[in-house]
């Protein structure tokens, strides 16, 4: 539904599309933020006005953002620091410390990032000195000695929170925490996670100091203001230098379809910037609009099944093989399998059925059996696999069988009796 | 500097000198004259007679005790030695509010005239440690840098300084029978007394017999008065010795530089009144170029070599032996005060020099030139002072400087070997590097004495713009050692609450320290109480006190700590030390030993070695102690296998000596049952204290106590949020931060945020709406429809294997089907994935590990009854 054709009055064609690349792709690349949040207001004003009020009246405060991956949890902070930090009495007086699960994997790691970013005067460069001992009783006699109205307000960005509460005793939000509820330095205690039981992950002391402010996205966009986040998500700014290099719109059944189709999978904004960074790219000189055709292949990449990928490049061999298991599960209903089992199943459709394919040594079956589990198609069930003979591993098959069938369909050149066998089995007579 | 008293203790021996003169059939003991002092082996006797200031073991290394020797006497078999004292103070004793009671910056070096009556003044003399001299009260102070006189000017009732009455200087000596010639009344007003003469004269020791006599009436008196006022007497220790800790910091900085940090530093006796021109002083003078002082500096040093063989003779330390590298030991009874100071090389480095040049030039000097002895201390001075950071120890350096140093010690040595018996040089080998000069230079011609006071008050006056400009160069970024912890300050101060909301908002703020405590008052009285006797009567114990998170017992002690502060300040009860810690605050559980020394002492020490040190300090008896409150919190942290942190911590209240009073919380009531083996829980006893989930009439007073009569409350509003706290947890912090959120609400709820008026019932709902809704019914609502879809397979997949776990392959043939059911596209199995692991992102599934890929097992993390409420009301 989205088509942007060009004119090209004032700049050539190529510079105005490289412009609209690299708008665009700042966009779905997350590397600029949005002039505002969309749909998230009140969580919006919530925020802005508890870290104002942290910023400037130096009031300790606790809170938790809480919403699934891809809804904005991080754009929405980074906004509204921002927006904090444009005011002027704030800008030389709050020390932001971000701090991510993902990387302070343990306390001793995050309190020498705090101390860091900090630039308390243990630090000498980048290097924190002292113990981890130390380094904690450094810190909390630091924030001790703050107060209210003359010490400049700490906020700890905590990203990926709930990693944080698998920290030994849990010392670091203890601590923070506790200072949040007490008269020491102001600090600001902000937790982004994407669980919505991280409560419950919390000590009940550590539970007890944390304000219970949470700040929940969950987006509840209707299909129509998904559409129109997508249109504006495309639309070239106000201020692009090419007046003549216009948007035109034009709704396409087939496009509103292909959004449909992604909006009913997921809300989030993350997979609707892929979908659309993949149509983008392919934009280029001779071809300067997004058609709906490239939203529909760019859809095609997003949805496609990786398991059916590859079983696009495997043998026939090996091909027989998944067959044979996958009447082996119909057989014993999901029971594991070994080698031994699978290569009788295709001894017998062999015997019995097969016209296009001879006979394999067993070796080489082998082989082709190891490949598929090099590739994951299968999972081997016994922990201790070193004790036990090759073939008679048990084995479980990873995949459905509308995958097979699917591939099956698909596969080049196919002959039609292992067509067949994947349809009905061989049964015994 | 990090300081480890690591080094061995000498023992020394005493021995009591003179014959026994006295017998007291009562008491059964007897009087000595004087009493030998000696390092186990080591030759030198230092003898301690009755008259002089001495020197007594405490808990501070750096700052021993003071007091001035009464009497000595001991019982038949010679094995108890006691002696009789009169206490002076330190600053650094006096409670730290009643400091400015002073009304001046006081001088390190000063002691205060103890007038408390009850401190128990009869102390071990095995715990003296030496001699020290004292000059009377109208000398002026000299500049800080001398470090081996003390001097006393006013006297300390507990309550007040007073200028001390000579007659109170005179009158307590009268019971000492060989009173010194003269250090102590009409101060240096006697300029015919001469330091020279001073020596002998003290050495005349014989005791009259008159006094002896006296003295004996005078024992039976102090240990009646002793038993009979027994609690004052606890009270007025304490109290001398309340916050030595900071004081001593303070005092420990500004010798930085010098020697400050030696342990075993122990002050030089000097017998002449006005002396004290030392090395420092030379330096500032010449800092300020006031040359006019040169003829007397150098007079002074012509002067001074052979006074200070009068009576430098420098008590060996007893603890010298494992600090000194080489052989110091050998000559511990040095004459003159030469000293080492190998803690602070910077000292060393000046020290060496002027210690090299100084013996033969002084003379030259002397005889020869004006000019010589103080151009090349100058000289000295200013080639090493400015260097002083960035030449550090060498180590070659510290080491000729020990050569040079023992040079001297063998001329002077030889120099003098009659002077042995003279005790009041008490300098050991480790006095700060100054004082060699000083030493040397103290007793000056008495022409000589008036001048140099004159200057030695410009030269205080000078000094402190030297010693900051020390401190700066220590403070480099290199050594984050000495870095404090601090947040940086704001440029522009935190705005004041503007109305009535941002008001209430503010008191309601769980940090802000409510006027009282209400609805504890039981629970406040029980503890004060505890605390309160244990003080009184200065002896331990331990409480333990459970209750769930948010019930105020740390708010509660803490109160009970200020109250008992404020009582100890009015002198209703000794004074104490009031530590904290919380296992949650610390790494590890040992960590307990590192942080309580570390409040104790402000010694920072590995956690074995702080342990020792407690240990030494809890269950050895000291002269002057104070009651210890230890604050326990989060005590479950810390425990261990061994659980000999708790062992001891609960332990050291029941030592004989330990004065420590021990208040443990934790959360559960049966936490000693539970956690502690019986030893343990033996030793934590049965005083034990549960403090009750708040009820909702607590709550709601809590509030208003808090909110104090600022109206922005509804009443029903309170009571509904108290209410319903109440009925969850009875968490006063969670109630608190109800009414919070709710007051936000009601600002944002209007649109100017000044004709916000009460916060009502519809506010209050909302607050307690966010806060205690579940989240996860609205993340299903707002789920995607694969997610939703998702879901229902799962409820539908459950329902038909009758468990409560699935794996995704067996959901996901439920999801097709339900898709072809509800006429959608069915979704590829790589897409059913990712729908899943973004449910079970936001937990309203539970996953196995991805790495299963389709055999993984699914579980809800939420009922069905709530999964299937909030789809059906997604489709209505």
């Amino acid at each position: 539904m989205s088509k942007r054709k060009v004119k090209e009055t004032h700049m050539p064609v190529g510079e105005c599309i490289s412009q609209v690349q690299m708008i665009l792709r700042e966009r779905f690349c997350h590397q600029r933020l949005p002039e505002k949040p969309v749909g998230m207001e009140s969580q919006h004003k919530h925020l802005l006005e508890l870290l104002r009020r942290t910023a400037v009246h130096g009031e300790s405060n606790s809170v938790l953002i809480v919403g699934p991956r891809g809804s904005g949890k991080t754009m929405l902070l980074n906004c509204v620091l921002r927006e904090l930090l444009e005011v002027k009495d704030v800008n030389k007086n709050v020390l932001p410390v971000h701090l991510n699960g993902l990387l302070q994997t343990d306390d001793r790691i995050a309190l020498k990032e705090i101390t860091r970013q900090l630039n308390l005067e243990n630090v000498v460069g980048d290097k924190v000195f002292g113990s981890f001992a130390e380094n904690l009783a450094f810190l909390l006699e630091a924030l001790k000695k703050g107060d209210r109205s003359s010490s400049r307000p700490v906020l700890f960005i905590l990203d990926e929170f709930d990693l944080f509460a698998h920290h030994k005793n849990q010392t670091l939000l203890y601590n923070l925490l506790d200072v949040s509820q007490s008269a020491q330095a102001p600090v600001a205690v902000i937790g982004l996670t994407c669980r919505l039981d991280v409560l419950e992950l919390l000590e009940k002391r550590v539970k007890s100091r944390f304000s219970h402010r949470q700040i929940h996205l969950l987006s509840s966009l209707s299909f129509i203001q998904y559409l129109d986040n997508v249109r504006s998500q495309l639309s070239l700014p106000q201020d692009f230098p090419d007046t003549n290099f216009y948007d035109e719109w034009n709704d396409d059944q087939s496009v509103v379809d292909v959004l449909q189709r992604h909006y009913n999978s997921s809300k989030d904004f993350r997979s609707l910037h892929l979908l659309l960074m993949l149509a983008l790219s392919r934009v280029s000189a001779s071809k300067p609009a997004i058609k709906p055709t490239d939203l529909l292949e760019a859809s095609r990449v997003c949805m496609v099944d990786s398991k059916a990928n590859i079983l696009h490049g495997l043998s026939i061999l090996e091909l027989c093989l998944i067959i044979a298991m996958k009447h082996l599960n119909d057989i014993y209903e999901g029971e594991p399998f070994n080698f031994q089992m699978v290569h009788n199943e295709f001894k017998k459709f062999l015997q019995r059925k097969s016209h296009s394919i001879h006979n394999f040594d067993k070796p080489v079956v082998i082989k082709a059996f190891e490949h598929l589990q090099q590739l994951e198609l299968i999972k081997s069930m016994d922990s201790s696999t070193a004790k036990i003979q090759k073939e008679y591993q048990l084995m479980k098959l990873l995949l459905d069988h509308s995958q097979i069938m699917e591939a099956l369909q698909k596969y080049p050149q196919c002959p039609t009796d292992v067509k067949q066998w994947a349809i009905v089995p061989v049964l015994e007579t | 500097m990090v300081r480890y008293f690591t080094r061995l203790r000498m023992r020394r021996i005493y021995k009591w000198g003179g014959r026994p003169y006295i017998f007291d059939r009562k008491l059964k003991s007897y009087g000595f004259e004087y009493l030998n002092m000696s390092v186990e082996g080591q030759e030198a006797v230092t003898t301690v007679t009755p008259g002089q200031y001495i020197l007594i073991e405490g808990n501070d290394d750096e700052y021993p005790f003071v007091a001035k020797l009464l009497k000595f006497f001991g019982d038949e078999s010679h094995k108890q030695k006691k002696a009789l004292v009169q206490w002076f103070l330190r600053l650094s004793e006096v409670p730290q509010n009643k400091k400015l009671l002073l009304g001046r910056s006081p001088h390190p070096q000063e002691i205060f005239y103890y007038l408390g009556r009850a401190c128990d003044n009869e102390i071990n003399a095995e715990s003296i440690l030496g001699t020290v001299q004292h000059v009377p009260e109208d000398t002026p102070f000299p500049e800080p840098g001398t470090k081996d006189t003390l001097y006393v000017k006013l006297s300390w009732d507990t309550k007040a300084f007073n200028v001390l009455d000579p007659v109170l200087m005179q009158d307590t000596p009268a019971s000492t029978p060989p009173k010194p010639a003269l250090p102590l009344f009409p101060p240096c007003a006697s300029p015919t007394a001469t330091p020279v003469s001073r020596g002998p004269v003290r050495r005349a020791l014989p005791t009259p017999d008159p006094t002896v006599m006296r003295r004996a009436g005078s024992v039976s008196d102090t240990r009646a008065t002793m038993s009979a006022g027994k609690r004052s007497t606890l009270e007025a220790e304490s109290i001398h010795s309340a916050s030595k800790l900071s004081a001593s910091k303070i005092l420990s900085a500004k010798r930085r530089g010098s020697a400050a940090d030696t342990p075993g530093v122990r002050k030089k006796l000097q017998l002449s009144p006005g002396k004290k021109m030392t090395r420092a002083d030379v330096l500032c003078e010449l800092l300020d170029e006031e040359m006019e002082s040169e003829k007397v500096i150098s007079l002074k040093l012509s002067s001074s070599v052979s006074h200070s063989l009068q009576h430098g003779c420098s008590l060996s330390p007893m603890r010298s032996g494992c600090k000194t590298p080489n052989g110091q030991r050998r000559f511990p009874w040095k004459l003159s005060s030469i000293s080492l100071d190998r803690l602070s090389p910077t000292a060393l480095g000046e020290q060496d020099l002027s210690r090299a040049t100084t013996p033969s030039r002084r003379k030259e000097s002397a005889m020869a030139i004006r000019k010589p002895a103080l151009g090349v201390l100058a000289e000295e001075d200013s080639e090493d002072s400015p260097m002083q950071p960035i030449a550090l120890t060498p180590r070659s350096k510290r080491k000729s400087a020990q050569l040079v140093s023992l040079r001297i010690r063998k001329q002077l040595n030889l120099l003098d070997n009659t002077q042995k018996l003279i005790s009041d040089g008490d300098d050991d080998c480790f006095v700060p590097s100054k004082k060699d000069l000083q030493s040397s230079s103290d007793s000056e011609e008495e022409t000589m004495v008036r001048k140099t006071r004159g200057r030695n008050g410009k030269a205080s006056a000078r000094t402190p713009c030297k010693t900051p400009s020390k401190k700066v160069c220590m403070v480099t970024p290199s050594t984050p050692r000495h870095a404090t912890p601090s947040i940086p300050s704001r440029t522009v101060p935190a705005r004041q609450p503007g109305n009535i909301l941002e008001e209430a908002r503010a008191r309601l703020h769980v940090s802000s320290v409510p006027e009282s405590l209400p609805c504890r008052e039981q629970e406040f009285q029980d503890i004060y109480n505890f605390v309160e006797s244990k003080v009184m009567d200065g002896t331990g114990g331990c409480m333990y006190i459970s209750g769930v998170p948010g019930t105020g017992k740390t708010a509660t002690i803490h109160e009970v700590i200020r109250c008992l502060q404020h009582a100890s300040d009015m002198d209703e009860i000794p004074t104490f030390r009031f530590i904290e810690i919380n296992g949650m605050k610390m790494t590890d559980p040992h960590q307990a030993y590192v942080q309580i020394l570390q409040k104790l002492t402000d010694q920072k020490v590995t956690a074995d070695h702080a342990a020792a040190l407690l240990e030494k300090r809890f269950s050895n008896p000291a002269p002057k102690k104070e009651t210890t409150v230890l604050l326990v919190d989060e005590l479950d942290l810390l425990w261990t296998r061994k659980q000999n942190v708790m062992y001891n911590l609960f332990d050291w209240p029941t030592r004989r000596h330990a004065r420590l009073v021990v208040l443990t919380i934790a959360n559960t009531m049966d936490l000693p049952e539970r956690i502690m083996i019986n030893r343990v829980a033996s030793r934590l006893g049965l005083t034990r204290m549960s403090f009750q989930p708040y009820s909702f009439k607590q709550l709601q007073q809590i509030i208003t106590s808090r909110l104090n009569k600022v109206k922005a409350f509804e009443e029903d509003a309170l009571q509904l949020v108290s209410r319903k706290v109440a009925a969850l947890s009875g968490d006063a912090r969670r109630c608190l931060d109800i009414c919070r959120r709710a007051t936000e609400i009601c600002e944002h709820s209007t649109s100017h945020p000044s004709s916000a008026g009460l916060v009502r019932m519809n506010h209050v709902m909302e607050a307690l709406d966010e806060m205690f809704s579940s989240s996860y019914i609205t993340a299903i609502r707002c789920a995607s429809l694969q997610e939703q879809l998702f879901l229902r397979a799962v409820i539908a997949e459950f329902r038909r294997l009758g468990l409560e776990e699935a794996t995704f392959q067996q959901v996901f043939v439920q999801h097709r089907a339900l898709s072809r059911v509800e006429g959608l596209q069915p979704i590829s199995v790589s897409e059913g994935l990712a729908v899943c692991q973004r449910l079970g992102a936001c937990r309203l599934l539970l996953l196995e590990a991805s790495r299963l890929d389709m055999l993984q097992r699914v579980r809800l993390n939420v009922s069905q009854d709530d999964v299937l409420y909030a789809l059906k009301a997604v489709r209505d």
